[in-house]
Formats: C-alpha cells, structure tokens, sequence
C-alpha cells in the first residue's frame, strides 16, 4: 500500500503515506476516534447516573420502543445507501452516487424527524430540563413531571446524550447534501431551516436548535465559496466514514438508553 | 502533494471496486437481525444485568460489522487496524474507572 506510482513528468519523492492510506481518510479516523471518546464519556455518565440512583425511571412505553426501533432501522438503512453511494463513486457513476447520498439523507431526516417527536411528547408529558423553554400551562400531573425533579440526572443525561447523537446525524445530513449537490444544496439548507424554525412552536426546543441549520449554511456556504470543487471517491468515502460512526453510536445508545429503560407491564 | 495523494486515493478506490455488493445486503440484514432481537429480549423480563450483558454483547458485534465493512477496516492495513482499534478501546476502558464509585454511593448516607 506505501508503494505509489506517480505519473512520471512529477520527479519528486515523497515519504511512504500513514498507513497507506490518504491524508483526508487519516484525518477524519483521528477526528472519530476523539469524538468516540465524547460519546464514550457521555454514555459513561448516563450510564454512571443509573448504576448510581436506585428509583431509575423506565419511561419508555411499547409506543417509544418502535418508534425508536423504526429510528435504528432507518439509520441502518442509511448506512447501506452510504457504502453503496461509496460503491458507486470508485466505479465513477455520479448519478448513482448522488441518488445513494439523497437516499442517505433521507433516511437521517426521517430519524431526526422521528426524534424530534419522541422529545417533543417526553418534554409534553413533563421531563424536561431547566434550560428548556416552559411549555404553556403544563400540566403539574404529566406522567414524567415527578422524574425531572426526583431524578434530575435522567433528563440530563438522556437529552444530553441523545441531543448530542441528533445533533451529529443533523451535521451529516448537511455534509452529505454539501458532497451530493455542492452549492445547489445551500438554498435547500435555507428552506428547511425556515421549515423547522416556523414550523416548530416557541416552546419547543427545536424552535431554537433549528438555527443550527442556519450556521451550517452560513458555514457551508463560505467553504463552498473558499474551495468550490468536484467531490471525488475519497471526498465520499470520508463523508461515509463519518455517517457510519454516528450509526455506530446509535447501536450502543438504542439498547443502553432506551431498552434498558422500558417500561413493561 | 496533491497529486501523490490522488494517485494513493485511486489506489484505495481501485481496492474498492473489487468489493461485492451482496456482503453489504448480508451485514445490513444481520445488524437488522440483531436489532429485531435485542427488541425481542427486552420484553422477555430478563435480570437486568444479564439482560445488559447480552445487549453490550450484541452492540459490540453490532459495531465490529459496521466498523469492520461499513467504514471498510477490514480491508486497511494490520498496523492502521491495531493501532486505531487498541488506543480506543484503552482509552474507553480507563474511563470505567469511575464505576465503583457509583457503587459505593448507594451504600452512603444516613444509616
């Protein structure tokens, strides 16, 4: 793998690449294993949290177990449109790679879709956190009121947790729709920004997470501006390194937080 | 330097043109398999800490099969696979350090 045939008009000689692989790849494994270490502490602290506090509460109903269920599926999902948006980029089929890397995002909106509702009917029932917007009139007697208050570490730790998993799938969405479409993607970013900020209530927390949209646009925007280029294979194959990590992540997160916390009858 | 990475990209993409589709259909049809069973255990009222060891177990499998084809380690160099894998897996295990100490909470406080 260190051996490399430059084309012969380009007299220089180079040291052997790390690991025989290309700079880009090497990068983002570095940047996900320090980000495994973020989630790893998270996971650690939710997971120090329970072992720690006799009356854990079990929140989670047969209702948010599927939903949940059919979130982990779609991201499974999306992790085999990603290696095949990959396959299609080494074979040079661009139309195949973009509708792989469509197909991709679309299954990360439908998971954080799918999130947000689970937040919203937890926080609509009464866990919640102090940080987040009071709901009008909410009810003292929500089923999760008491569980915010007696065990205040549930709520932090599982929104903390799983805020900062939607948060990641949020960002690789964006990423994927920057390698797919390049600038045409930037109107697109604008739109659902103002879809998910108009369209969510003022109480709500994704009133003001949706901004997130906007900063990424802003971001993608100058990137896209500073070094306007044609993605190739390696461009995508780091954008799928980082897609599947944030699945990886799930797998842990799906039966730690939400298996383990079922509520059976 | 550019051109010495493009040409080791190619090379990298040329190994991956020879990767079949079908295993992809196979490893996501069995990360779906062991979901469906970690779901199907969950209501079978196990003691929780057996229950907890058998979905770790199954998660950990989960993440060898993503890590493994999905992020393509299988296919790197030993020396990438070791070195990247052993200084995770160290760094993760250091932080169960902190665990008996949530233990030795339940038994504080007033007696």
């Amino acid at each position: 793998m260190a051996d490399v045939t430059l084309p012969h008009e380009m007299p220089a000689v180079y040291e052997p690449s790390l690991f025989g692989t290309y700079s880009k790849k090497i990068g983002m494994w570095l940047f996900l294993m320090s980000d495994s270490l973020t989630f790893g502490a998270l996971l650690y602290a939710y997971s120090y949290g329970r072992l720690s506090t006799p009356n854990w509460p079990t929140p989670f109903h047969s209702e948010s177990i599927v939903n949940a269920t059919i979130m982990t599926a779609f991201l499974l999902t999306s992790s085999l449109t990603m290696v095949l948006a990959v396959r299609a980029a080494v074979h040079g089929d661009a139309n195949a790679q973009r509708l792989w890397l469509l197909a991709t995002m679309a299954c990360g909106m439908g998971f954080v879709l799918l999130h947000g509702r689970e937040w919203s009917k937890l926080i609509a029932e009464g866990l919640t956190l102090p940080v987040f917007p009071k709901l009008p009139g909410q009810a003292a007697a929500g089923e999760f009121a008491n569980v915010a208050k007696t065990v205040p570490q549930f709520p932090a730790t599982f929104f903390g947790l799983t805020g900062m998993h939607m948060l990641h799938v949020t960002l690789g969405v964006v990423y994927l729709g920057v390698v797919a479409l390049r600038r045409k993607f930037i109107p697109i970013l604008l739109i659902m920004w103002l879809a998910a900020w108009l369209g969510t209530p003022s109480y709500s927390p994704f009133h003001y997470g949706a901004h997130v949209l906007l900063l990424a646009a802003v971001v993608c925007g100058i990137v896209l501006w500073l070094k306007p280029k044609v993605y190739d294979s390696s461009d995508v194959e780091v954008a799928g390194l980082y897609w599947h990590f944030v699945d990886l992540v799930w797998m842990f997160i799906f039966p730690l937080v939400y298996l383990m916390s079922a509520k059976i009858l | 330097m550019e051109a010495f990475q493009q040409a080791i990209a190619e090379q990298v993409a040329e190994q991956h043109r020879h990767h079949g589709k079908a295993q992809f259909f196979w490893v996501w049809g069995a990360l779906l398999a062991m979901t469906a069973i970690e779901v199907y255990l969950t209501y079978q009222n196990l003691q929780p800490v057996r229950m907890l060891t058998i979905l770790m177990g199954l998660s950990l499998v989960k993440a060898a099969l993503i890590i493994g084809y999905f992020m393509h380690m299988k296919y790197e160099i030993s020396q990438m696979k070791w070195l990247t894998m052993c200084a995770l897996v160290a760094c993760l295990a250091l932080m169960m350090i902190f665990f008996p100490d949530a233990l030795r909470i339940l038994s504080l406080g007033v007696k």
